[in-house]
């Protein structure tokens, strides 16, 4: 179980000098073998969650806890080595570094092709066609991403922090993405999202709203809450 | 050949063993071996020291290995080599040079490689510098490279520099021909105290030449890289030229790059970018469960293979 404890990050604005808060005081449990999916307008503070929760940044003040233990102080590496694995909402680009060599570097070993054409097939590519390809601006920005998630199933791990992996990825793939989700039940699952087709797979929905979080319930609370305050989520636009 | 000239000859060369064909190994400015067949001829120079390499026409999928190798200190070794490529062959030719200096006295290799490219003929030229040795003596390449295409001639420079090189100061001038293409991959690391200088001057002579021009280096430690290229677009032609570079510690990257169409009809391009590695680019990284060490390897790995 992941539990963040009274969790605040505000950052110094570069022009004024002045404080801003980006989340105040989040208490939030995501539970083992369950899918927590967060949604909410942009600039709400999503993607901050999930850097906290990866410790790409260090709260400001409050506690992330990872089955008891104080995780807060770890590293990216040391978070990365407990079982905390992410995908960026925006994956970076590589010059030189193959997609055969960042599923090595991710999976900690040197894959055969069988354990790559699976990470692969499962985000939809053909391992055949990708694997010497450079992780560059060749790629377009759905591969990008594919890959990106390829990479968080070759590494592997018990909390999976996935920051929109819808964005960019082609209608037509929902389903390998929810497949994917579902293979990923037993762990701790925690998924940026705006799209309903995503949101329907939680166990638990959260909706965060400017700094702090409106509300985190049940899919089906959630479903009805979020049903009365549509202005409130991108995915009631996209329904109409 | 010691163990030394084993270990240098596979490193600069990929050579575990005498290769097949045509192969001139020179060892402290003097013959070691040589095999000249007759489709690729080599004979030494009477007026200087040096060889002259010459592929007959058509030859196909053939290649020419001519390492050399510096195992002393206080030795300056210049040699001038001149390949004539025939029309229509295509080879690969491979030419390290691989300095061990346990001395307190500097060694230094200074090729002068002039190659004259038939119509249609296709060459590969594979170059790589390396230098160990525990001594506080230098190591020094000061190569000049001269091409010269013909029309629909096709010259690929591969050269590649990774590490133990005190000073380098690389010259390489081309002209290219009607439909001739010139491909540069260029690859270097310098750490420590090293100096390292690159200068390319090409001129697009003909109608519909082309030239493609990549530089990669990182430069760590105090040394010091500078990279000028200099394109001149004389005719209805393309050019392109990029340097990239990643800057550790305290090191230094220079990047002077020119572009001059004489023609109007010249086509051409500079790129430069010089910077630290990306912070994301490490954190994605670690967040693979790397140190920031091995994060770093990687990228840098990655950047020059
Ligand atoms: N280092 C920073 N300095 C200043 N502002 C920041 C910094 N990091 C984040 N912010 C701000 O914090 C807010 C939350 O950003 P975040 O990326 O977490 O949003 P998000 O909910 O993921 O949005 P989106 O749906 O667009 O991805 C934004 O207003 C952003 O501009
Ligand atoms: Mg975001």
């Amino acid at each position: 179980m992941v539990e963040l404890k009274k969790v605040s990050y505000s950052v110094k604005d570069e022009a004024t000098g002045r404080k801003q808060d980006i989340l105040k005081d989040v208490s939030l449990r995501f539970e083992d073998a369950s899918i927590t999916v967060i949604t909410g307008p942009n600039g709400s503070g999503k993607s901050t969650l999930i850097k906290l929760l990866m410790g790409l940044e260090k709260p400001t003040s409050g506690q992330i806890l990872f089955n008891g233990e104080d995780v807060t102080p770890l590293s990216v590496t040391e978070r990365a080595k407990r079982g905390f694995t992410i995908a960026f909402q925006q994956p970076v680009r590589f010059k030189g570094i193959t997609v055969k060599k960042l599923l090595s570097l991710a999976s900690g070993s040197q894959p055969d092709i069988g354990q790559m054409c699976n990470c692969l097939s499962a985000v939809g590519l053909c391992a055949r066609d990708y694997i010497d390809r450079q992780v560059d601006g060749t790629l377009s920005g759905g591969e990008l991403k594919r890959i990106e998630l390829a990479m968080a199933i070759a590494k592997g791990g018990e909390v999976f922090l996935l920051d929109e992996p819808e964005a960019g990825i082609d209608l037509w793939s929902f389903e390998d993405l929810v497949r994917i989700f579902n293979r990923l039940h037993d762990k701790t699952v925690i998924i940026v999202s705006h799209q309903h087709r995503i949101l329907e797979t939680a166990d638990k929905i959260v909706l965060f709203e400017n700094d702090r979080i409106v509300s985190a319930g049940k899919r089906e609370e959630m479903f009805a809450k979020l049903a009365e305050r549509p202005a409130l989520c991108a995915m009631r636009v996209k329904e109409v | 050949m010691d163990n030394t000239d084993k270990e240098l000859l596979a490193t600069i060369a990929d050579l575990h063993d005498i290769p097949e064909g045509s192969f001139n190994i020179r060892k402290n400015g003097k013959l070691l071996a040589r095999n000249s067949d007759k489709d690729i001829e080599i004979v030494s120079k009477t007026d200087k020291d040096g060889i002259d390499i010459i592929v007959r026409p058509g030859v196909k999928n053939k290649s020419v290995h001519i390492p050399v190798l510096l195992t002393v200190g206080n030795f300056q070794d210049t040699v001038y080599n001149d390949f004539y490529i025939g029309d229509g062959a295509d080879v690969t030719i491979i030419a390290g040079c691989g300095i061990h200096n346990d001395t307190c006295d500097s060694a230094e290799h200074d090729g002068i490689h002039t190659f004259y490219v038939g119509k249609n003929a296709k060459v590969r030229y594979v170059e790589r510098h390396y230098a160990n040795g525990s001594g506080t003596g230098k190591k020094v390449f000061d190569p000049t490279t001269k091409i010269y295409l013909k029309e629909k001639a096709c010259f690929i420079l591969e050269s590649t520099q990774l590490g133990g090189v005190t000073y380098t100061d690389r010259k390489t001038y081309a002209t290219v021909g009607k439909e001739a293409t010139l491909l540069v991959k260029e690859k270097i690391l310098t750490d420590h105290e090293e100096r390292a200088v690159t200068d390319f001057k090409v001129t697009l002579r003909g109608k519909g030449s082309r030239a493609d021009i990549v530089s990669r280096s990182v430069a760590r430690g105090n040394s010091l890289q500078h990279f000028r290229s200099d394109l001149i677009g004389k005719n209805e032609c393309f050019g392109h030229v990029e340097c990239d570079g990643i800057v550790l510690e305290q090191a230094r990257i220079m990047s002077t790059p020119k572009i001059d169409a004489v023609s109007t009809e010249a086509s051409l391009v500079h790129e430069a970018a010089v910077g630290k590695i990306a912070g994301e680019q490490l954190v994605k990284l670690m967040s693979l469960g790397l140190t920031e060490q091995e994060a770093e390897n990687a990228v840098i790995q990655g950047f020059l293979s």
